[in-house]
């Protein structure tokens, strides 16, 4: 009875991300334990704000776990990845200063509503998701290929609209999106992600896009024998992620008011990637658990955190990222758990004849 | 018509390797001559072509590497990292503890060599995703870099610096300069170290057992399993051979630049996954060809190089036609495959 429960608890999805959450929290109790001190102070425009480490965790984690829904919606139903979102979120971003800014780069107002900058954005990302999907659904290019295109061009493509110039916005109100609206403490970033939760979690309760997108991710061709489109579920699902990079590119781009063609949301599609496999789920396609892939995309963040915490110079980063991939990985993986559930019970029976024995 | 017949029989008799094998050295020739053609200037002299060789030893060792392992169905992503980390410790060895050059060759081959092994035998052994594992291999290797050495820096080891600037004249070839004074056509040690790599490989993927068991893994892993070729031993080799590409592939990058850099070989690894592509290996496994990748490398490195000679030197042009330029040799992969398939079943 006991046992069955654990096999429940450790079965679950969401088993492997929350353990290595807790995991991190405790070592960051054990360290430091004002690392979860969270302090109501002013910022330099005189609003109050949080600031902690929490706080920075759920705030710098939005762009990742908005990716992450989108990510995980495409590999579910295509089996691969989409590796350029790092590249359109930076076509994103700067569609939207050239419709803020318009031809001159220091403009002294905004020459479009921010709305509107903001959906020009969202239409261009779809139409990069929508060029994705198209190479994937229709002309049956594996997805790391086909979007391979997008990641080459996609940075050079942002330096382009922009004329390789940096427009700055003027106004104030931009930076709401990617800090803090005046009188509100909580980062806005939150709210965005919880916004998009929402509207998703609908979309799947309301549709059958859920369901669509995991039957077409575990065998097309039955898929299609009981009539699905498989062409069109995954050609949709690229241009949900094409949304989303969207809504990642008004933050990013927010955050700073301008934009840096080369570096903005470098190395992101990996750890939007990552995020989906430290989810659990398949990276070849099949069943899917967004919550679990949002959780990912926190725990990531939790352990960049962390490891500034320790005052890892930024660039080694990414070593001791390694280390914990690969740990977390290889315990995660059906062939290990295979072994360990084996090495287990031999014990557990090991006892039970020791038992009978007395 | 009896041509069009004739070629017809070519088109369907020929395996998919050798198909899109063919298209991409007919590309690369026509971009080639076409260059020479409507641009005249660098691409007129024989040294343009060895130039090219030149600065891209280090690429075509690891695109081979990497055409390997995609030809066994699998992807390695960790490349680039691993011949940025080659090439600072190298450096670190040879500048700062008076390291000798067969000392620093055999670290680059270790390390090439103990990133294929963990990486195979997570991929092989314990059945992760080739991604995710070289993903973190990426990673690893790029924080490693700095971890090693932060500040770049360039290498002033004499022997080394010898090493570097040896030039070996290609006979036969060479123009003649301003002043009328004949100047051979040179290469550098790493192009031999790549065509001796490039002919080897081709070798072994084409007759030895293991080549074809490659093949026959990326192929249909349930059938290769059935003719009883070890799936997984295979697989663990792709990934040790690509790993070990890269660290020779890391050494001869280092012997062209001459430093030590975390920023080195940046995006390398998807120029390798690139350039296999236009070479004709397919990322579903099974078809592939090294020599297609060497000509990939080929045609990537011309594109660039006319770009940068059309006076388009804003530097986004370069991706954008790399881009345009895969996407065309993608969609020309999947046509062909289509009419072929549609052939075959009627």
């Amino acid at each position: 009875m006991n046992r069955q429960l654990l096999k429940k608890i450790t079965g679950n999805q969401l088993f492997i991300p929350l353990l290595a959450l807790i995991l991190l929290a405790l070592i960051n109790l054990i360290a430091d334990p004002s690392f979860f001190k969270v302090t109501l102070g002013t910022n330099n425009a005189g609003n109050p704000v949080l600031s902690g480490s929490p706080i920075t965790i759920l705030d710098y984690g939005s762009e990742l776990a908005i990716l992450a829904i989108g990510m995980t919606l495409v590999t579910a139903a295509s089996g691969g990845q989409d590796i350029s979102v790092g590249a359109t979120i930076a076509i994103a971003g700067s569609v939207m200063l050239r419709v803020l800014c318009g031809t001159n780069t220091r403009p002294d107002t905004i020459q479009a509503p921010i709305i509107v900058a903001f959906l020009v954005a969202c239409l261009v990302g779809m139409l990069c998701g929508a060029f994705n999907g198209a190479l994937v659904s229709i002309f049956k290019i594996q997805p790391m290929i086909a979007t391979l295109i997008m990641f080459t061009a996609g940075r050079s493509i942002a330096a382009w609209i922009n004329n390789n110039e940096l427009p700055i916005v003027p106004d104030p109100k931009f930076q709401y999106f990617g800090g803090f609206i005046p009188g509100i403490p909580i980062p806005t970033t939150v709210f965005i992600v919880i916004l998009c939760v929402i509207v998703m979690s609908l979309v799947l309760k309301f549709t059958n896009l859920g369901l669509y997108t995991q039957a077409v991710g575990i065998n097309e061709k039955s898929s299609r024998l009981n009539g699905i489109n498989p062409t069109f579920i995954k050609f949709i699902t690229f241009v949900i992620l094409g949304l989303c990079v969207a809504v990642a590119a008004l933050i990013k781009v927010s955050r700073i008011a301008t934009i840096n063609y080369s570096v903005i949301a470098k190395d992101i599609e990996m750890d939007a990637i990552l995020a989906v496999a430290l989810g659990g789920n398949s990276l070849s396609g099949g069943k899917f658990n967004m919550w679990a892939s949002i959780l990912g995309a926190y725990v990531i963040q939790f352990l960049t955190t962390t490891l500034y915490k320790f005052n890892v110079q930024s660039d080694a980063l990414a070593a001791y990222k390694a280390v914990v991939v690969i740990i977390l990985v290889v315990f995660s993986a059906p062939k290990v758990r295979e072994y360990i559930g084996q090495f287990t019970k031999k014990l557990s029976s090991g006892k039970a004849v020791k038992g009978e024995a007395k | 018509m009896n041509k069009n017949k004739l070629m017809n029989k070519i088109f369907y008799k020929m395996s998919d390797t050798n198909l899109l094998l063919v298209i991409t050295v007919v590309i690369f020739l026509l971009l080639y001559i076409g260059a020479i053609i409507f641009q005249g200037g660098g691409f007129t002299k024989p040294q343009m072509f060895f130039t090219i060789l030149n600065s891209n030893a280090a690429l075509i060792i690891t695109s081979i590497g990497m055409s390997i392992v995609m030809i066994s169905g699998g992807i390695d992503i960790s490349v680039g990292g691993v011949v940025a980390l080659v090439s600072m410790c190298c450096a670190v060895y040879l500048d700062f503890h008076g390291g000798s050059i067969f000392g620093s060759i055999l670290i680059a081959l270790g390390i090439g060599l103990a990133f294929g092994l963990i990486q195979g035998f997570l991929v092989a052994y314990l059945d992760i995703q080739p991604f995710i594992v070289s993903l973190a291999g990426m990673f690893f290797a790029r924080g490693m870099t700095t971890i090693v050495n932060t500040a770049p820096f360039n290498v002033e080891n004499e022997a080394f610096n010898k090493l570097k600037l040896t030039r070996i004249n290609v006979p036969g070839m060479g123009s003649y300069n301003r002043k009328g004074i004949y100047i051979p056509a040179y290469v550098e040690i790493g192009v031999v170290v790549a065509l001796i790599i490039v002919v080897v490989l081709f070798l072994v993927l084409r007759y030895t057992k293991l080549g074809r068991s490659f093949y026959a893994v990326g192929g249909n892993k349930q059938s290769a399993l059935m003719l009883g070729v070890n799936v997984k031993r295979t697989k663990f080799l792709s990934h040790v051979i690509c790993s070990l590409l890269a660290g020779i592939g890391g050494y001869v990058y280092f012997l062209h630049v001459g430093s030590g850099a975390a920023s080195h070989a940046a995006g390398m690894e998807m120029n390798a996954i690139a350039s296999s592509i236009i070479g004709g290996t397919m990322l579903t496994g099974g078809v592939g060809n090294v020599i297609g990748s060497f000509f990939g490398v080929l045609s990537l490195s011309t594109i660039q190089n006319i770009v940068a000679g059309a006076g388009l030197d804003d530097a986004w042009w370069t991706g954008i036609t790399i881009a345009a330029m895969l996407c065309i040799f993608l969609l020309i992969q999947s046509v062909v495959m289509w009419q072929k398939k549609k052939a075959l079943n009627s």
